[in-house]
């Protein structure tokens, strides 16, 4: 019996290691492509190797040196800060509303908050960049900031709503009893244990704002409010016989950075089974 | 310290459901309550009124005196055990037991010593820097009475605060409970469905059915005394037997026999306008092996005879289990009670009997065997309301 059951546990391993190493090796391999063409000099950008034979950080040297990228860059992180933070903190309150509440109109919030997340965006460009032309909001932060909040906020509010059911009732009405009033019920003991939900908003919510180039590229024209994904499409070589591939690359793989520090740094927060022992039964 | 008056309380959900309806309690400084009822019949309900954690339809709540109806719970000064503990799982035993301190505000020395108080008493001082989530179920348990504890607050409730404990545990932690209280002095509202933690934790009982109180009084009244057919088939354990009997003259006829009434139950009866048909209740301890029994005692009382079904022997005394052949009892009340023992379906055609011997009878399982009852100490119930026509505290 424990020989068969050992043979089968190792078929199983082996299947789902090459499975995994399958899938790794199929979503990597771009990202890797872009990173080595990245090093790359000019001349052998387009040599087929995947190790580039003669190393350079030319490229980034360069990206910085371009005014545009490195104002795109602080246009980004600060767009997309301001819109997660808005939008997670707003989620919250009504991911909690909906999960908590009784009220009328709920299932109608929760509809048009789907149908929001499910209007293809494309459709609404043109609206929003009349709108925002007359309201002078075209080509600001703003402008920017507020379709972004938009367009995560159902997605933050479905997230949220999931992990506040998660949470049992009776912690809450445990600490009116202590003594809390509701905001000191939320902030104390609702909130904390929310905490894994809020951080995978707020990765997600970013990853969104960070990645957006439709709104990026219809809704600015200058680098006032030019974001990275946008401002890349702009990118052209020191002349116009230069390949900017090297430079477009080096940018690609600078801004990926944020996110991989966004990500890491909250994941660490992100604790299965916080709400672990609260109650039993 | 507090007694708590409910004037009326009446409860309805938004729903339209009527949980609880017109539950007048008093409730002394330092009583220790207990509200026992089969489920969904409005217990938790009523704590949560109290506490504040459900509105008040109607009526009137009193705590000290004045009036508590629109106070926030964090105003009321009470505190409560749930059933599932609702321990904080992200605070260590010592931060959920500081939790309701610290949002009083009260200094860090305070705290310090409440709280390692508390923990004394409980029992606690070694888990007090570990979470919930790695403590058993019976140590939850006693975080969750140290949150009520240290802050010395008007009253406790305790909503089923040892149903998810195992049996053994239950027991332990129920001589604590009582215990606890005892020290403290503080008024307490218990809430149970478990007959037995009703009669052995508390001062006096309150028996609800459906929203509506059915009678309230010390354990062992509510045992002599019940006022109807519920509160007789409720408490105690093995319940009250039940027989569909008529009374003719000075006789009740029953398939046990015909029981002669004594004239303290004569005079009840007839004082109550008993109707002919009615339920006679016999407690499981009013029978006797008749072979036990001297002549002029067994003369007083009724002879049956009658096939053991079922004998278990406890050691200190015998169950002896017969079914019997007749119509059994019917009323809403026993039919409620039977599903809530989860026996609706089990019902054999037949009356179910439960006797209480004494460990000398030598009745044996399969064979007759001669019992005899005190026809002084059986209850005579009106089936078509259920109440107890020998009550005599009315
Ligand atoms: N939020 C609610 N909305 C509507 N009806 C409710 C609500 N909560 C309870 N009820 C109803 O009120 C009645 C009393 O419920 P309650 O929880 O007080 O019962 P209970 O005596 O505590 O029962 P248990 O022993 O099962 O805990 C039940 O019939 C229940 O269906
Ligand atoms: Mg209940």
């Amino acid at each position: 019996m424990a020989v068969i059951a050992g043979t089968d546990s190792t078929g199983r391993k082996i299947r789902w290691t090459l499975l995994d190493i399958v899938v790794v090796v199929y979503a990597l391999v771009p990202v890797l492509w872009i990173l080595s063409l990245s090093f790359k000099t000019p001349e052998t950008l387009n040599d087929g190797n995947f190790i580039p034979r003669a190393w350079t950080l030319e490229n980034y040297r360069l990206i910085f040196q371009t005014p545009e990228f490195v104002r795109a860059l602080a246009n980004s992180i600060g767009i997309a800060l301001i819109a997660t933070a808005i939008a997670v903190v707003l989620g919250t309150m009504a991911a909690y509303a909906i999960a908590r509440l009784d009220f009328p109109g709920k299932r109608v919030l929760v509809g048009v908050s789907l149908l929001i997340a499910m209007f293809p965006q494309v459709a609404l460009v043109s609206p929003l960049f009349e709108i925002e032309r007359s309201l002078g909001l075209f080509n600001t932060w703003p402008g920017l900031i507020l379709p972004y909040i938009t367009f995560s906020l159902p997605l933050a509010i479905y997230t949220l709503s999931a992990f506040f059911r998660e949470i049992p009732w009776e912690l809450e009405k445990a600490a009116k009893m202590d003594g809390a009033t509701p905001g000191q019920a939320f902030r104390r003991v609702i909130a904390p244990l929310a905490a894994p939900g809020v951080f995978t908003t707020a990765i997600l919510v970013f990853i969104f704002c960070w990645n957006d180039f439709l709104f990026a590229i219809s809704l600015t024209s200058t680098e006032a409010s030019r974001t990275v994904p946008a401002a890349l499409s702009f990118f052209t070589g020191a002349s116009q016989f230069e390949d900017p591939t090297g430079t477009i690359s080096a940018a690609a793989v600078v801004i990926t950075i944020p996110i991989i520090v966004f990500v890491l740094f909250f994941q660490r927060r992100i604790v299965a089974g916080l709400t672990s022992g609260a109650v039993k039964g | 310290m507090a007694e708590i008056v409910l004037d009326k309380v009446t409860k309805r959900y938004p729903d339209g459901a009527l949980a609880v309806s017109e539950v007048d309690i008093e409730i002394a400084d330092g009583e220790f309550i207990i509200l026992v009822g089969p489920s969904g019949c409005g217990k938790s309900t009523t704590l949560n009124m109290i506490a504040g954690l459900e509105d008040i339809t109607s009526g009137e709540l009193r705590i000290g005196g004045k009036r508590m109806n629109e106070q926030a719970p964090k105003d009321r000064d009470i505190a409560m055990v749930f059933q599932s503990y609702a321990l904080y799982p992200h605070m260590t035993v010592r931060e959920n037991m500081a939790f309701p301190l610290r949002l009083a505000k009260v200094d860090n020395a305070t705290v310090e010593k409440k709280v390692t108080e508390a923990a004394k008493i409980l029992d606690l001082t070694q888990h007090l820097d570990r979470k919930p989530s790695n403590l058993s179920g019976g140590q939850r348990q006693r975080v969750a009475m140290g949150r009520a504890i240290v802050r010395n607050p008007k009253a406790f409730l305790m909503d089923e605060p040892l149903s998810n404990l195992d049996a053994k545990l239950r027991v332990q932690m129920r001589t604590s409970v009582s215990r606890l209280q005892k020290q403290l002095g503080t008024t307490t509202i218990y809430v149970t469905h478990d007959q037995t933690e009703a009669m052995t934790l508390g001062d006096r009982v309150v028996v609800m059915r459906g929203g509506v109180v059915q009678q309230v009084g010390a354990p062992q009244a509510l045992y002599d005394h019940p006022a109807n057919l519920f509160v007789a088939g409720f408490i105690g354990s093995p319940s009250m037997n039940f027989v569909p009997g008529t009374i003719e003259n000075d006789t009740l006829r029953t398939v046990l026999g015909d029981v002669p009434l004594t004239g303290r139950i004569a005079g009840l009866l007839a004082k109550a306008n008993a109707p002919r048909e009615v339920i006679m209740g016999v407690r499981p301890e009013h029978f006797e092996d008749a072979h036990l029994l001297d002549e002029p005692t067994r003369d007083r009382g009724v002879v049956f005879e009658g096939q053991v079904d079922v004998l278990e022997s406890m050691g200190a005394d015998k169950y002896a289990y017969f079914s019997l052949h007749g119509e059994q009892a019917a009323s809403e009340e026993l039919a409620e009670l039977a599903a809530d023992a989860g026996s609706a379906e089990v019902t054999a055609s037949g009356i179910e009997l439960v006797t209480r011997l004494s460990a000398a009878s030598s009745v044996a399982e399969g064979a007759t065997a001669k019992i005899w009852f005190d026809n002084d100490k059986v209850q005579v119930f009106d089936p078509s309301d259920g109440r107890n026509l020998t009550y005599a505290g009315r």
